[in-house]
């Protein structure tokens, strides 16, 4: 398993989910993705998108206006 | 969302296709403007999608995107929207998808009648032949107006069991969603882009006729959805936050243009888009101070930026007055 970061801060939605789309495409099952983002809409968009693709969301932290979200990725 | 139900319920897996385009109003526009900020933030086809129990793929096409906006070979709809050409090259990119993802057959939600230039009868067949998913092209909510489709004649999908909208009256998609167990819905297409606004596509020829050239990048079609653009010459336009959301976006694109804020009254950020000269600027600062709580005031300090984290000029400017600022300088 291995942690991969990725910095979508700035981005506006759904910029945000399709970078983490595309990362998550690139990676194999039991890796972890954790994604940095600004945009308040990526707390139901990331989490939506990983439950209609069935990728596990490990956890969602805001600190300040930072948003961070770790997912595990799922592949069927 | 109906059209995707009505193909599910005859047995078949469907996958969802989203494009980003970039003018596309949701999202943005809400994580933009403060007073949007309490809506629920929800990204709609990914709604849907969750809904429906499909899997959703979004596509950033904004690059590529540009050329059907620039040239758009079947032209603009009521303002700068190349609807038809837009659904050709989505159809096609749908139907290059499915041939990359070993699916059979594209499906749409259009109703033939329910938009005046891009769901005419005689759009149905061109979007079919000039995207090249010819009859693997499926509507299955004005199916039966149309002719038979491949998917029809392998018996994939019954036909009997599709259905025959035509025209604006969306009541039978209503009965027929709630007799499926929808009873929530978002907005319906039309609305969800910006290129269908007046006031944005004017704002975008704006752009196009200052720089005398047809282009845009990203970065310039987002900052056309915030902010009042007022253009007192065609050598520079100034964009105004108008609420304290939109005055932090637009602190993100410091670095990128020169700007001002007033320094002795509270007031909006303003950046200047363009080539303006000295004097330029300060016709700016007054027109800022007339947006800034010191409107009535006899002076208004405002802090000219050119280059982000280097100090700025402080100007003592008179706000304004509406009469000098002629109708024509507020694109809209
Ligand atoms: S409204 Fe916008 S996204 Fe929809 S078809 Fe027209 S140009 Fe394309």
């Amino acid at each position: 398993m291995t942690t991969h970061e990725l910095n979508a801060r700035n981005l506006l939605c759904p910029l945000p989910v399709i970078r983490t789309q595309n990362k998550i495409n690139s990676l194999d099952a039991g890796d972890h993705l954790v994604v940095y983002c600004t945009d308040p809409g990526a707390l139901h968009d990331i989490p939506a998108w990983c439950r209609v693709h069935g990728h596990t969301l490990v956890s969602t932290t805001e600190i300040s206006d930072e948003i961070v979200i770790e997912i595990e990725v799922v592949k069927s | 969302m109906l059209a995707t139900k009505v193909i599910q319920d005859q047995g078949i897996h469907v996958e969802g296709l989203n494009f980003y385009t970039g003018f596309c109003v949701e999202g943005h526009t809400h994580a933009i403007r403060k007073k949007d900020k309490q809506k629920e933030k929800k990204n709609s086809s990914l709604w849907v999608a969750e809904q429906l129990g499909i899997k959703l793929h979004i596509v950033d096409i904004s690059e590529e995107y540009k050329d059907i906006v620039l040239n758009p070979k079947h032209g603009y709809g009521q303002n700068l929207n190349p609807c038809l050409d837009c659904k050709i090259d989505m159809v096609a990119r749908a139907w290059k998808w499915c041939q990359e993802n070993d699916f059979d057959f594209v499906i749409t939600g259009e109703v033939i009648g329910q938009r005046p230039k891009s769901q005419r009868k005689e759009t149905m067949p061109l979007i079919a032949r000039e995207s090249q998913v010819q009859d693997r092209l499926l509507r299955p909510l004005c199916a039966k107006h149309l002719p038979e489709t491949l998917p029809e004649r392998e018996g994939w999908v019954s036909r009997d069991a599709l259905y025959d909208f035509h025209g604006r009256n969306r009541k039978p998609q209503i009965a027929l969603a709630k007799s499926l167990g929808i009873d929530e819905w978002s907005q319906p297409a039309g609305g969800c882009c910006f290129l269908t606004d007046e006031s944005y596509s004017k704002k975008l020829q704006d752009l196009w006729d200052a720089r005398g050239e047809r282009r845009y990048e990203l970065d310039d079609i987002m900052l056309l959805k915030v902010g009042r653009h007022i253009r007192p010459a065609s050598n520079y336009k100034l964009i105004v936050g108008r609420e304290e959301g939109e005055n932090n976006f637009m602190r993100g694109y410091r670095s990128q243009f020169t700007y001002m804020f007033a320094t002795s009254h509270s007031g909006p950020l303003t950046l200047i888009d363009g080539t303006p000269s000295d004097e330029d600027l300060l016709t700016a600062a007054r027109i800022l101070a007339r947006y800034s709580q010191g409107r009535n005031a006899e002076q208004v300090s405002i802090e000219i930026v050119r280059t982000h984290n280097q100090p700025g000029q402080v100007v003592q400017v008179v706000p304004m007055p509406i009469e000098e600022m002629p109708e024509s300088w507020i694109i809209h």
